[in-house]
C-alpha cells in the first residue's frame, strides 16, 4: 500500500476516494486527530460554498439565455452584417457605374475619345456641306459605283464598298473624295489624308453620308453624337474611322450604324 | 426579409433538427453555467452577460468542437476563458479595489447560516482567480480531477497541488476572520 498522499487528501474531501484508499485514510487519520480536523473543516467549507450557490443554480433562467433566443440575436446580427455589406456593396457599384457613365465627361481627353471626336466633327462638316447641295451632291454617281469605289479605295488604301442600305429606305446617290485634314498637334502641319463621302438619299428626300478616313487611332466602340438635327454613330476599325451621319436620331440610326459595320467588316479580307 | 436564400426543402428540414440536438444539449448546462459565472463576477447581470457570451460563442464554434470531448467541460472552458479575458481587459482599465468587492458590515442580524455563507463567499472572493475555478469546477461542479486539468489547461498533478493549496488558502482566511481578513487586505 502507498502512502498517503495529498491528492488522497483532495479525494477525500471531495469524497471520491476509492474504498480501500478511504480505509488506509481513515486508519492514518485516528493516528493524526489534527489532520483529521483539518479535513473534515475542508470537507464542510467544500459544502457550504455548494449550499452558497446553490440558489443560483436553482433560479430559473432568464429567456435571453434560451438557445432559441441567442440564435435569433444572432442572426439579426448576421442580417445587419449582410444588409450592411450590400449597402456597402450597392454604394460601390453606384460609384462605379457612375463613374463609368460619366468617364467621358469626367475624362474628355482620353485619346480614343478624342481621335474619334475628331474625325467625327470632320463628317460631320462634309456631311453639313453636301447634303444641301442640289447640283452637284456627289462627285461620282450610282450609276458609276464601280468607278467610285475602286477610286476611293485607292485613294484610302483600304478596300472600301457602298453598303447596299436600300432595306433602310436609303439608296446611294454617289460619293466624292475629301482631304481629311489630320492636324499634326506636335508639329502643326496637315498629314494630308485622304477621305470618302458616301452619300445616300430616302424617297422624301433625307440624306445619309458615309464618312471614312484612314489612321484614325485605337478601336473603339460605336460612339453616339446629337448635333442638332445631324444624328452621327462613329467608330474606328481597323485603323479606319467611319462615321454615319443623317437627320434622325439614335434609335433609327443605330441599326443602320450596324448594317455598315457589318458590311465593312464582311468587305475586309 | 429583404433578401432570403432558398436551400432545398430537405436541407432546410436537417437543418432544424441539429438545430434542435444543440439546443436540447445545451440548454440542460445552463444553469450550472450561471452559477459558475455568478460565482466568479458576483454579480447577476454580469455573470448572465458572461453565460450570454459563452452561448453564442458555443454555437458559433459548434462545428469546431472535437467531437468526442465532453460537451459540459467545453462549455466551462470556453466560460473561464472568456472571463479570463473581461479580467485581462478590466487589469489594464486600471486596478482592481478589493475592499469593493467585501460585503458591507450587515446593519441587522442576519441568521447565522446566511452570515456563514456571507463570510465564506467574501473570503473565495479575495482568491485568485485559478483557485476560484479550482474550488467550483471540482468542489461545486463535480468536475473529475482530468476534466478540470482540461478546462484549466494544466497537468493533472499541478491540479491536485493547487487543489490543495487553494483549500488550505480559503481554510486560513477564514480562520483569521473576516475583520482581519478584511484590515489584511487593506
Amino acid at each position: 500500500m502507498s502512502p498517503i498522499g495529498d491528492d488522497d487528501l483532495q479525494a477525500y474531501v471531495d469524497g471520491r476516494l476509492p474504498p480501500e484508499r478511504l480505509t488506509a485514510l481513515e486508519a492514518h487519520l485516528v493516528a493524526n486527530p489534527t489532520l483529521a480536523a483539518d479535513l473534515a473543516r475542508m470537507r464542510q467549507q467544500r459544502w457550504d460554498l455548494r449550499a452558497a450557490l446553490q440558489a443560483k443554480a436553482a433560479e430559473p433562467v432568464p429567456a435571453r439565455l434560451r438557445i432559441a433566443e441567442i440564435r435569433a440575436l444572432r442572426r439579426r446580427a448576421r442580417m445587419r452584417q449582410l444588409r450592411f455589406a450590400a449597402a456597402f456593396i450597392g454604394v460601390l457599384l453606384a460609384g462605379a457605374t457612375g463613374g463609368w457613365m460619366a468617364r467621358d465627361i469626367l475624362a474628355p481627353d482620353r485619346a480614343p475619345a478624342m481621335a474619334t471626336m475628331d474625325f467625327t466633327r470632320d463628317a460631320l462638316a462634309a456631311y453639313r456641306v453636301f447634303v444641301v447641295e442640289k447640283r452637284h451632291p456627289v462627285e461620282v454617281g450610282a450609276a458609276e459605283e464601280q468607278h467610285l469605289v475602286t477610286w476611293l479605295s485607292k485613294r484610302l488604301g483600304r478596300k472600301l464598298q457602298a453598303p447596299a442600305l436600300d432595306g433602310f429606305g436609303f439608296r446611294l446617290m454617289g460619293g466624292r473624295l475629301l482631304p481629311g485634314t489630320v492636324v499634326d498637334t506636335a508639329t502643326g502641319s496637315d498629314a494630308g489624308l485622304a477621305a470618302a463621302q458616301f452619300m445616300y438619299e430616302s424617297e422624301d428626300g433625307r440624306r445619309l453620308t458615309i464618312y471614312v478616313r484612314a489612321g484614325s487611332g485605337a478601336e473603339t466602340a460605336f460612339r453616339f453624337n446629337q448635333s442638332g438635327d445631324a444624328a452621327t454613330f462613329a467608330w474606328i476599325d481597323q485603323g479606319f474611322g467611319f462615321a454615319l451621319t443623317a437627320a434622325s436620331d439614335r434609335a433609327e440610326l443605330l441599326p443602320i450604324a450596324e448594317a455598315v459595320y457589318q458590311a465593312y467588316e464582311q468587305a475586309d479580307p | 426579409m429583404p433578401w432570403v436564400p432558398t436551400p432545398a426543402a430537405c436541407r432546410k428540414g436537417s437543418w432544424r433538427v441539429t438545430a434542435d440536438r444543440i439546443a436540447d444539449a445545451i440548454e440542460p448546462q445552463i444553469p450550472a453555467l450561471r452559477r459558475y459565472a455568478y460565482a466568479l463576477t458576483r454579480d447577476h447581470a454580469a455573470a448572465d452577460d458572461l453565460v450570454q457570451d459563452t452561448l453564442e460563442r458555443a454555437l458559433s464554434h459548434w462545428l469546431l468542437r472535437r467531437p468526442d470531448s465532453d460537451l459540459r467541460a467545453w462549455l466551462f472552458a470556453i466560460q473561464r476563458n472568456l472571463h479570463l479575458g473581461q479580467l485581462r481587459r478590466t487589469k489594464r482599465r486600471g486596478p482592481h479595489l478589493a475592499l469593493e468587492d467585501a460585503p458591507p458590515l450587515p446593519t441587522r442580524p442576519l441568521q447565522e447560516s446566511a452570515l456563514e455563507a456571507r463570510d465564506l463567499l467574501a473570503a473565495f472572493a479575495h482568491l485568485p482567480e485559478e483557485q476560484q475555478s479550482l474550488l467550483l469546477l471540482v468542489g461545486v461542479e463535480d468536475f473529475t480531477y482530468q476534466q478540470t486539468a482540461t478546462i484549466l489547461g494544466l497537468p493533472l498533478g499541478t491540479v491536485m497541488s493547487r487543489l490543495s493549496r487553494a483549500r488550505a488558502q480559503l481554510r486560513d482566511i477564514l480562520d483569521k476572520g473576516h475583520m482581519t481578513f478584511l484590515r489584511r487586505v487593506k
